[in-house]
């Protein structure tokens, strides 16, 4: 710790930091544009400058360590003639055109120049001119005249999102931010460069001239697309979510969101939103009033019960549906006598449930990540699946932690891998086996040597692992390794809230059915909250043949979707921004929020639609007033943090046997849920593409057939047209076709044995 | 792809810097690519990021910062002409109108027969045998009047560089 003084004040801060950072710790504000606490310094604008004692000129804060009795004047004549001077060169090229500018009401430049400009330009020669650039569907580069040239943008790609898509080309008057040979920009976190941008030069494509920022209302929510529980800032006009931005918390987005979080609320506003009950009736589809919608549902519902048994009724959530949803759900098909109810539609391998201790969760806190030195991540497409926490592993390594990664693709993660081993899925048991081998006789090469020579080991189960045949298997290893490396292990969590669907028990408790067993022996009736079978379940051919056998489908979705060909009942329900609600993200964080906006159109909360049902159908303690008293029942006497636990026994592992083709499936990050899925932005990026089918090198000349023609996939009874592609990352017998995407929906399982043939 | 001359080259620039440092080299690698081809285009900064390992846009940041590198064909012989203050002082001005009107070009344009390309340059700390210009960044030819540049287009032509 060091004293030093700004403007008076008697301030002390750590050694090596810089004045601006000291300033701004003791809450003095310094004008800047270039520095941000989350990036490398530049010292490029030179807005920031301040006098020093015995300095002879004045110096940019951001730049300027501190040292022991420095003086620093943040106001004083010198400083505020240089931060005026240099406010007038940056608005000499800067077209000053406010008025029409999307970033206007909120442009760090406009602020300053209230404060250090003047009230007229002296300048009245040429203002320098650059080109508009197309940089991709969500990042707008329309008006590159504005740009500053603080380079944020381009340290973000550099540092943060691990890819340097955007830089600064040419120089001196002509120095321009553009990508390389007119290229997009594709990297998974780039909205953040919006937000980092302090001008109109980066702006939203979705949002443009759709509001100012002034008439939009702030209401905090939570992000429902991946298991982080991102913070979000929703902002609304006339009922309507116009944008999202992140909402900083250090501990879990810091101040940054993905993609996917910010653009996400584009499918809110689709046009296939699901405003009105409706019923099947004849062969067509009705729209009815609440009442009678939910009479044929309790009527169906009791049908059922009364004549097949309830055994026949199973009901399936998707893993980002709300606490109390989940809660009711599994209250109401208990209260109606079925112990079918399940969330975990992706997963294919049930054979830990009743063998672990808890909720399977992270098993650390996020945070931890970020400071774990050895990290181990098995079967997870990192990047796309989460990445925020992609980005903070990328921060760790390079403080200088070991990442390594056993998985079947070997998909860029923009940052240095100490050691991978890429295998094909059924290999994948033994590979892990085999780390925990070497880690237990302490090996000091490979995967297990970097694991133990570390300090704080995290041992991560990615989505891929979690969805794996052989998950239990994979479970009860990672917990091995972590065991004798002193570390830690969990499951990053492929949903918003999987930690509450275990917390609430909606899974099976007793004799009941999970979600495969629910559909490899199919109902009678099925209850849908929130699914999509085909693209939701682990087995989409599957999923979509219950459905179609079942006498009664319910399906409560905010969405017209591929239900209106199986189902009976649509009932409109409330995406999770127009209903209050809890979610618990995978490090067990519990976090409510209130609805953003009021529901579209006859669209209600699940929740209520849920009382309503429990209350026809006479089942006990529906009466809620509130979600706020949902989740009081839900989580009385839980004691969240103690029910979090990994710990898992009693579970053999041992080789798969598989013949032929395996297939490796991803749930393509914008293919992930309901809403993501609607938004058209998002759709139209290079990750939404239509999936191909990816091989080996070897395997297509096995197969006789080029890269790029079309080729026939199938599973099962299903088959699909795909375009086939090389990837020599892939191990050889497998073929990555990804699940989710409704041109792979006729496939089968998301594991397990695929042809490829010659279309 | 870079030839088998320039990756060699290349190679033996990246023996003065650390192994981890390989994009250390970029500057002169695209010299090398320019010394070969004349001009460095999009692919070729590409294959040198791959070559040294950095991202295309880094490359292409250098490629266009240094005015010496070439982003578009400039003709086997690419003429630089000085025009700073000292160089136009001694009548670089004459010099470039001279050039243009001799070989029917302007400016940053190519004779039709590709063989020379025209120029502007920054001071080249020769200002004492202003006015001059650089012949592809190699051989710089100072004092010049029409004489001077007949006979240096005249080598040129005849292949003695
Ligand atoms: S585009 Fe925006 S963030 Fe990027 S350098 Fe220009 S002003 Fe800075
Ligand atoms: S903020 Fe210090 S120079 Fe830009
Ligand atoms: S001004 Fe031409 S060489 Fe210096």
């Amino acid at each position: 710790m060091i004293n030093i003084e700004i403007d008076g004040k008697q301030i002390q801060t750590e050694n090596g930091s810089t004045v601006i950072e000291a300033a701004h710790q003791a809450g003095i504000a310094i004008p800047h544009f270039c520095y941000h606490k989350k990036l490398s310094i530049a010292a490029n604008c030179r807005m920031c400058l301040v006098q020093v004692e015995k300095a002879p000129k004045p110096l940019p804060a951001c730049a300027t360590p501190v040292s022991e009795g420095m003086k620093v004047f943040t106001h004083s004549e010198q400083a505020v003639k240089a931060q005026k001077g240099v406010m007038e060169f940056l608005l000499v090229n800067h077209p000053l055109d406010c008025p029409i500018c999307d970033q206007g009401g909120e442009c760090m430049l406009q602020d300053m120049s209230v404060g250090y400009g003047q009230g007229h330009s002296r300048y009245h020669e040429e203002k320098r001119m650059v080109l508009a650039k197309d940089i991709g569907p969500l990042v707008a580069a329309e008006e590159m005249a504005r740009c500053i040239n603080c380079t944020r943008c381009v340290r973000f790609g550099q540092e943060i999102a691990g890819q340097m898509e955007l830089g600064q080309a040419f120089r001196g008057e002509h120095a321009e931010i553009m990508s390389f040979v007119s290229g997009t920009v594709e990297s998974e976190l780039s909205g953040n460069m919006i937000d980092l941008c302090p001008v109109g030069a980066l702006t939203s494509k979705p949002f443009r001239y759709k509001a100012r920022s002034w008439e939009l209302s702030r209401r905090r929510s939570v992000s429902a697309h991946d298991s982080l529980g991102s913070g979000l800032a929703v902002q609304t006009k006339n009922n309507r979510v116009l944008r999202v931005l992140p909402l900083e918390n250090d501990e879990i987005n810091e101040c940054w969101l993905s993609d996917r979080d910010r653009f996400a609320y584009e499918g809110l506003n689709s046009e296939q939103r699901l405003t009105k009950p409706m019923i099947k009736q004849g062969g067509q589809w009705q729209e009815v009033d609440w009442q009678a919608a939910l009479e044929f549902c309790a009527n169906g519902l009791r049908q059922i019960a009364n004549g097949a048994g309830a055994e026949q009724i199973g009901a399936l959530a998707t893993g980002n549906s709300t606490l109390e949803e989940m809660y009711l759900l599994q209250k109401l098909l208990r209260g109606i006598g079925s112990d079918n109810v399940d969330f975990r539609l992706r997963q294919s391998d049930f054979s830990a449930d009743g063998k672990q201790q808890g909720a399977p969760w992270l098993g650390m806190s996020i945070a931890d990540i970020g400071r774990a030195d050895r990290i181990l991540i098995v079967g997870s497409f990192l990047r796309k699946d989460h990445p925020l926490l992609a980005a903070r592993i990328r921060q760790a390594v390079k403080q200088g932690a070991q990442i390594n990664v056993i998985h079947a693709t070997d998909d860029d993660l923009l940052m240095k891998v100490a050691h991978k081993a890429i295998v094909a899925p059924n290999a994948m048991v033994e590979t892990l086996a085999q780390v925990a081998k070497d880690a237990a006789s302490k090996h000091s090469n490979g995967i297990a040597g970097s694991l133990a020579s570390g300090e704080r080991v995290a041992v991560l189960l990615g989505n891929f692992a979690q969805q794996h045949p052989q998950a239990a298997q994979l479970q009860a290893l990672a917990q091995q390794i972590a065991n004798v490396t002193n570390g830690k292990f969990g499951f990053i969590g492929d949903s918003a809230n999987g930690v509450g669907g275990y917390l609430v028990n909606a899974i099976p408790a007793g004799k009941g059915l999970n979600a495969a067993a629910m559909l490899a022996a199919p109902r009678k009736a099925y209850v849908l909250l929130n699914v999509e079978p085909e693209l939701d379940c682990a087995d989409a051919q599957q999923a979509i043949a219950a459905m179609q056998a079942a006498d009664l489908v319910i399906a409560m979705s905010a969405y017209k979707h591929g239900a209106t060909e199986y189902a009976d009942v649509l009932l409109p329900i409330a995406p999770f921004t127009e209903t209050s609600g809890t979610f618990i993200s995978s490090e067990g964080r519990v976090q409510s929020f209130n609805g953003s906006v009021k529901p579209l159109g006859e669209a209600r909360p699940a929740w209520k639609v849920l009382r309503v049902l429990g209350n026809l159908l006479k089942v006990d303690g529906f009466g809620y007033e509130t979600t706020q008293a949902v989740r009081d029942e839900a989580l009385n006497g839980v004691d969240v943090a103690a029910r979090l636990n990994n710990a898992v026994s009693g579970i053999e592992t041992g080789a798969a046997a598989v013949n032929g083709l395996q297939r490796v499936a991803d749930v393509p990050i914008y293919a992930t849920d309901a809403i993501v899925r609607r938004a058209v932005s998002l759709q139209a990026t290079k990750d939404a593409m239509q999936p191909k089918a990816w091989l080996h090198s070897k395997e297509l000349s096995k197969l006789g057939v080029a890269a790029g023609v079309q080729v026939k996939v199938a599973q099962g009874q299903g088959s699909a047209l795909l375009e086939v592609a090389i990837d020599d990352g892939l191990p050889e017998g497998v073929v990555r076709v990804a699940a989710g995407h409704p041109a792979t929906a006729t496939l089968g399982a998301m594991f397990g044995t695929i042809t490829v043939e010659r279309a | 792809m870079l030839s088998q001359q320039i990756t060699t080259l290349i190679d033996k620039e990246l023996k003065k810097y650390p192994a981890d440092q390989r994009q250390s080299a970029v500057m002169a690698a695209l010299r090398f690519v320019q010394d070969e081809k004349g001009w460095i285009a999009p692919e070729d900064m590409a294959d040198v990021a791959q070559y040294l390992d950095m991202p295309q846009m880094a490359v292409y940041e250098v490629a266009t910062f240094y005015h010496m590198y070439n982003l578009k064909p400039m003709g086997k012989h690419t003429l630089t002409v000085c025009t700073n203050l000292s160089c136009t002082l001694c009548g670089a001005g004459d010099t470039v109108s001279y050039l243009e009107q001799k070989l029917g070009i302007k400016m940053n344009e190519v004779t039709a027969d590709g063989k020379f390309g025209l120029r502007e340059g920054e001071c080249m700390g020769a200002c004492i045998d202003a006015p001059l210009l650089n012949v592809n960044n190699k051989k710089m030819c100072g004092k010049l009047t029409p004489e001077k540049i007949d006979s240096i287009l005249a080598d040129l032509e005849g292949g003695k560089a």
